[in-house]
């Protein structure tokens, strides 16, 4: 590991009275990918969101590229950091063309060279130029999903938060939009937070990754003590176990 | 209703050539073309990407197809009982009562403005001809039996006051108040985390060891369908690729004899075990569906 991406200290946050991210820390390598894997309301998406400025309720220390993040984050940090949600189906605006979508973000930033920036994401992701002028219900699953990375592409971020990025997908879809993420990440030297409730994918895409439970985290395992199946702690243990697939007993 | 000579023997759901066309504007859309299977007391897996028909052959079997759908079959038979010379008033009476269906989603399959309870209740007064106490017994000792730890308090719960595994429990114990002989179960576990999954497989399971029930267990998720059913039917583009025992999923050397889309299946998911560099995609034979 070289320069640390991201780190997190000591994160806190609540929502009124629930306490869903306790004293969360960890560092992210540049160009690593880790993962952040979790029961549902163990806080991994939170997480993302308060990496991302979009939840701007929290205590702690959030660290960008080594620059110390405030609660609101200003332009240049949205130029660099990204985001793809995990519901391809409502992640994208339902009257807005894919060309729409992608311009969007070159205007905010007040980007000129939009034409030559949207044909290059779009050809980035695997997608035909003849699908620029299409609404996001003339595609399929997957094929939202490559426009959702292609507009967190098109700014040229160098990191990407990947919340669930294909638990909404078909297994052979879901190879497919993992493959273009690993290939887009050796290609841009980008770094990856992914957070997903598959170990499987978790161990494909990540080096390193944590598992949360109830907002605090359980154990950070590199992907070999994953694959080992060789967890420290007991929740990791059951974690694993669980979704080795079902057992019947006696 | 049925001779009870070869009750054991004869299988609870016999089905040959089921077809479901949906008629639309722009021409005839075949949604599941031609398929037959028989169910006895057992898991039986459906499995298949999004679009495959394999919730239209379950909706199809309870009668459930949506207008413009129409339904044709050679053979359709529960226990002996002709499923398609039958008119919309049997079928209703066989459904929910002899044949059921756990939905996928319970946020959207339960009604919003009615406690669980009464739903499930309702449920049991409908099927059992059953006054309100016994309907709401009945209903307690169900929801007990799907491992919800305080009955009474969820009894009196809305469903958005409940949690999403709670929610798919309380489905669940809703479709079988009536102790159907058939269950059919449309992704029952896809929204939920694994460990409650695994909760939801085990009544699920001794339900099929228990009872003798037919369980068809439809899902995309071919680890799980591995894991859980007796046989699987791997299904694309409306028809069956394959019928086998589920075990041979996992089994190595049986792999010369698996059907090529069911090893693109099995080959595009990621392996902890054998980890790889790029995963390889299906490629899609237009001869599958010739």
């Amino acid at each position: 590991m070289t320069n640390t991406a991201i780190s997190v200290d000591r994160l806190n946050v609540s929502f009124g009275d629930s306490h869903v991210v306790k004293d969360l820390s960890f560092t992210v390598g540049q160009g690593e990918s880790y993962g952040l894997v979790g029961e549902s309301g163990s806080g991994k998406s939170t997480v993302l969101r308060v990496l991302s400025g979009l939840n701007r309720e929290w205590s702690g220390n959030v660290a960008i590229a080594g620059a110390v993040q405030p609660k609101v984050r200003d332009k240049a940090f949205y130029r660099n950091v990204q985001m793809v949600f995990q519901d391809p189906y409502g992640s994208l605006h339902p009257k807005k063309t894919v060309d729409d979508t992608l311009a969007e973000p070159l205007a905010i930033h007040g980007i000129r060279d939009a034409e030559a920036r949207i044909g290059k994401a779009l050809s980035d992701v695997g997608l035909p130029a003849s699908f620029r002028f299409r609404y996001p219900h003339q595609l399929s699953g997957g094929q939202r999903q490559r426009v959702a990375i292609a507009r967190a592409l098109v700014l040229e971020p160098s990191i990407l938060l990947l919340d669930e990025p294909t638990s909404a997908l078909d297994v052979s879809i879901q190879a497919e939009v993992l493959n273009l993420l690993a290939a887009l990440r050796q290609e841009r030297k980008l770094t990856y937070i992914l957070v997903s409730h598959d170990l499987a994918v978790v161990g494909h895409m990540c080096e390193r990754l944590l598992v949360m439970q109830f907002g605090r985290a359980v154990e950070e395992m590199t992907v070999e003590t994953l694959s080992a199946r060789e967890p420290q702690t007991a929740y990791a243990q059951q974690l694993l176990t669980a979704s080795a697939g079902f057992r019947r007993t006696g | 209703m049925q001779t009870s000579a070869d009750k054991t023997n004869q299988p609870l759901l016999d089905i040959a050539n089921l077809k479901v066309d949906f008629h639309t504007p722009t021409g005839i859309v075949q949604a599941v073309r031609g398929l037959s299977f028989t169910l006895g007391r057992e898991r039986l897996g459906i499995v298949g990407e999004s679009g495959s028909g394999k919730s239209m052959t379950g909706r199809a079997i309870l009668d459930l197809i949506p207008h413009p759908g129409v339904v044709g079959a050679d053979r359709m038979m529960f226990r002996g009982q002709d499923l398609m010379a039958m008119d919309k008033r049997e079928r209703r009476k066989l459904r929910g009562r002899h044949i059921s269906m756990v939905m996928q989603d319970p946020k959207f399959s339960l009604n919003p403005v009615q406690t669980v309870g009464s739903q499930i209740a309702e449920a049991y007064r409908i099927h059992r001809k059953a006054g309100a106490r016994e309907a709401r017994e009945r209903s307690l000792t169900m929801l007990e039996s799907v491992q919800i730890r305080e009955p009474a308090r969820v009894y009196d719960l809305y469903p958005h006051e409940v949690s999403g595994g709670m929610g798919q429990r309380v489905m669940i114990a809703m479709m079988l108040i009536a102790e159907p002989e058939i269950l059919i179960a449309d992704e029952p576990t896809s929204a939920l985390d694994v460990t409650v999954q695994l909760q939801i497989l085990k009544i699920l399971d001794d339900l099929v060891s228990e009872r003798g029930m037919g369980l068809i267990f439809i899902s995309h998720d071919l680890h799980l369908v591995q894991s859980f059913c007796d046989r699987v039917i791997v299904m694309y583009g409306g028809k069956v690729m394959e019928t086998l025992p589920a075990a041979e999923l996992a089994d190595e050397t049986t792999r010369g004899r698996r059907h090529p889309y069911t090893l693109g299946l099995l080959n595009c998911l990621p392996d902890l075990d054998h980890p790889r560099e790029k995963l390889p995609t299906l490629n899609r034979d237009p001869a599958w569906l010739a």
